[in-house]
């Protein structure tokens, strides 16, 4: 037995004679998936929390060591499967780097990637927000929220085919352009999602219930939240404006405007829970203005043409250079990153890693969620948002 | 801080052998750097003021093939200040033997977000690392025989008695 092991059945053993052991999940729902957390307890107190993962792990980098770039795509839609669409252009943004094939992505295709992107961060980000209430016991936000993204799965199924694994952007295209109608029926969500957002937030957070249990809850310090590796809402939440979409600038973020909501400690610290749901809050409306400057571009200068082939540009072989190399961008949730070792010769690629954001976000979590009431974890929980297909990929 | 400048900081501080080699014909260029030296590399380019590489975007473990069995981990380092990013590669040779691990030092006493990616790290490809408090699978079972992402292996036919279809 791996030392390591013995110490820590050691442990468990001696905590279950003085203290509680409690196991939370892998069905609780509360934890978002199937993550288990052993809590160390002492009455209502949370001494130590001991995350289990690995009940969802799917073999992701197994996979990709085994088939070529184009098949890996669904496999990446399985990671974060919130937001698919996000997961796939990471992965082919860095295979098209790899290929140097990058700048001749027609500005079509590319306002079309960042505009399904956008609609699916949406998604993402009210999934957050409604298990978040429902896990601190508000329950009607989580139908509102679920009502809403009812319509954006609507949409990009109309535009790809299935409704939540999208393999929708493929290497050097699309696998179909939007299909005719769906900008205007796009622009339709958007002016009638933007009065729902009002309502939501008068609903929920401005709520004295919902302030009460969640600011000044599971604070986490700037300097803790990147030691750790935290990213995303996770890390702007605790009040650094850091977003890839404006650091590194890629596909055609720079020609949008937007701006990077940060958490300020409005109701209580900075980095506490309230701020991280803040900052996702604040970021729906800054996809909503995404989407808006996409739809104009995609319906003035860059107008549907018939004979417009979204697969034009698609590379027959997949063989990249011998090299490796690391591709970020801003999911959903945070950085995520793909690392690449090709040898040059084959289809496959030698080693793909995954950063999940998830992963690095949750390892956080018995950091700050030492001595805390076993009711605050769940909200503390919530607020980081993971979701379980990305970190046991 | 270029590539060049970093190169030359780390030669003048910990002297000329603590970078074995570099890479650069890619897009992204890799520094290859002695493996019983990354913790203080690592350290260093975190504190100094010049580099401040105080994120660790990713960590990760590389079996290079049965040929030539050599194993590596390669740090995706990025800095918020200065939004530069780097890349650092250990490596040595191992015989692939269960019972002799390819060892390097942990470095999570620089970066807290290499805890799991060691695990990770460790469990996917028996990779060892000296230092890591609680270096115990993460993603398989903590029963699991062998490495499932190392070129050699072989998949399990039984676990615990139970045939895998």
């Amino acid at each position: 037995m791996n030392e390591a092991l013995q110490r820590y059945t050691e442990k468990i053993a001696n905590a279950a004679v003085e203290d509680m052991v409690l196991n939370m999940g892998p069905q609780h729902p509360s934890t978002h998936g199937v993550l288990r957390l052993e809590l160390i307890t002492d009455g209502e107190i949370v001494k130590e929390v001991i995350p289990h993962l690995g009940y969802l792990h799917r073999c992701f980098e197994k996979h990709a060591e085994s088939l070529t770039y184009q098949q890996t795509i669904p496999f990446t839609d399985r990671m974060d499967y919130l937001a698919s669409m996000n997961n796939s252009h990471a992965f082919v943004m860095g295979v098209e780097r790899m290929m140097g094939i990058d700048k001749d992505i027609p500005k079509r295709i590319e306002y079309i990637r960042v505009l399904v992107c956008e609609l699916n961060r949406i998604a993402s980000h009210l999934i957050a927000i409604g298990t978040y209430g429902i896990d601190i016991g508000a329950f009607t936000p989580f139908l509102w929220c679920f009502r809403d993204r009812e319509h954006i799965m609507g949409m990009l199924e109309w535009a790809s085919g299935s409704r939540m694994l999208y393999n929708y952007i493929w290497v050097g295209g699309l696998f179909y352009d939007l299909p005719v109608g769906f900008e205007e029926r796009c622009r339709e969500f958007v002016d009638y999602f933007k009065p729902k957002m009002v309502e939501l937030n008068q609903l929920l957070t401005d709520n004295q219930v919902f302030i009460s249990r969640t600011a000044n809850v599971g604070v986490l310090p700037l300097d803790v939240a990147i030691n750790y590796g935290c990213s995303g809402p996770m890390l702007r939440g605790s009040g650094l404006k850091w977003d890839l979409r404006r650091i590194d600038g890629y596909s055609i973020y720079p020609e949008l405007e937007f701006d990077i909501p940060v958490g300020t400690g409005l109701m209580g610290t900075v980095g506490d829970c309230w701020d991280r749901y803040k900052v996702r809050i604040d970021e729906i409306e800054q996809s909503l203005k995404m989407v808006e400057q996409c739809l104009d571009r995609l319906q003035k200068e860059l107008k549907r043409t018939p004979e417009f082939d979204p697969r034009a540009k698609m590379p027959r072989k997949i063989i990249p250079k011998a090299q490796d190399y690391y591709v970020r961008c801003e999911g959903a949730k945070g950085e995520l990153g793909f690392y690449f070792m090709c040898d040059g010769k084959s289809e496959i690629p030698t080693r793909v890693k995954s950063r999940g954001p998830s992963f690095s976000n949750l390892s956080v979590l018995p950091e700050i969620s030492k001595g805390v009431m076993i009711a605050d974890l769940i909200a503390i929980v919530g607020s980081i948002d993971f979701v379980l297909g990305e970190v046991d990929r | 801080m270029s590539f060049e400048g970093i190169k030359t900081l780390l030669a003048t501080k910990f002297g000329t052998d603590v970078i074995v080699g570099e890479e650069t014909s890619g897009l992204q260029s890799a520094l290859l750097i002695n493996a019983d030296r990354i913790t203080d590399v690592c350290l260093e380019l975190r504190n100094n003021p010049d580099t401040y590489f105080d994120f660790l975007s990713c960590l990760s473990g590389v079996d290079y093939g049965t040929e030539i069995n050599r194993f590596g981990v390669v740090y995706h380092l990025a800095s918020i200040p200065y939004k530069t990013q780097l890349t650092l590669k250990i490596s040595t040779e191992n015989n692939r033997d269960l019972a002799d691990l390819p060892t390097f030092p942990s470095i999570i006493s620089v970066y807290k977000s290499a805890d799991w990616h060691e695990r990770e790290a460790y469990d996917m490809l028996g990779i060892f690392f000296e230092g890591h408090p609680d270096l115990r699978r993460i993603l398989m079972p903590d029963d699991w025989e062998g490495f499932p992402l190392r070129k050699d292996y072989k998949n399990a036919e039984y676990y615990k008695g139970i045939k895998i279809d």
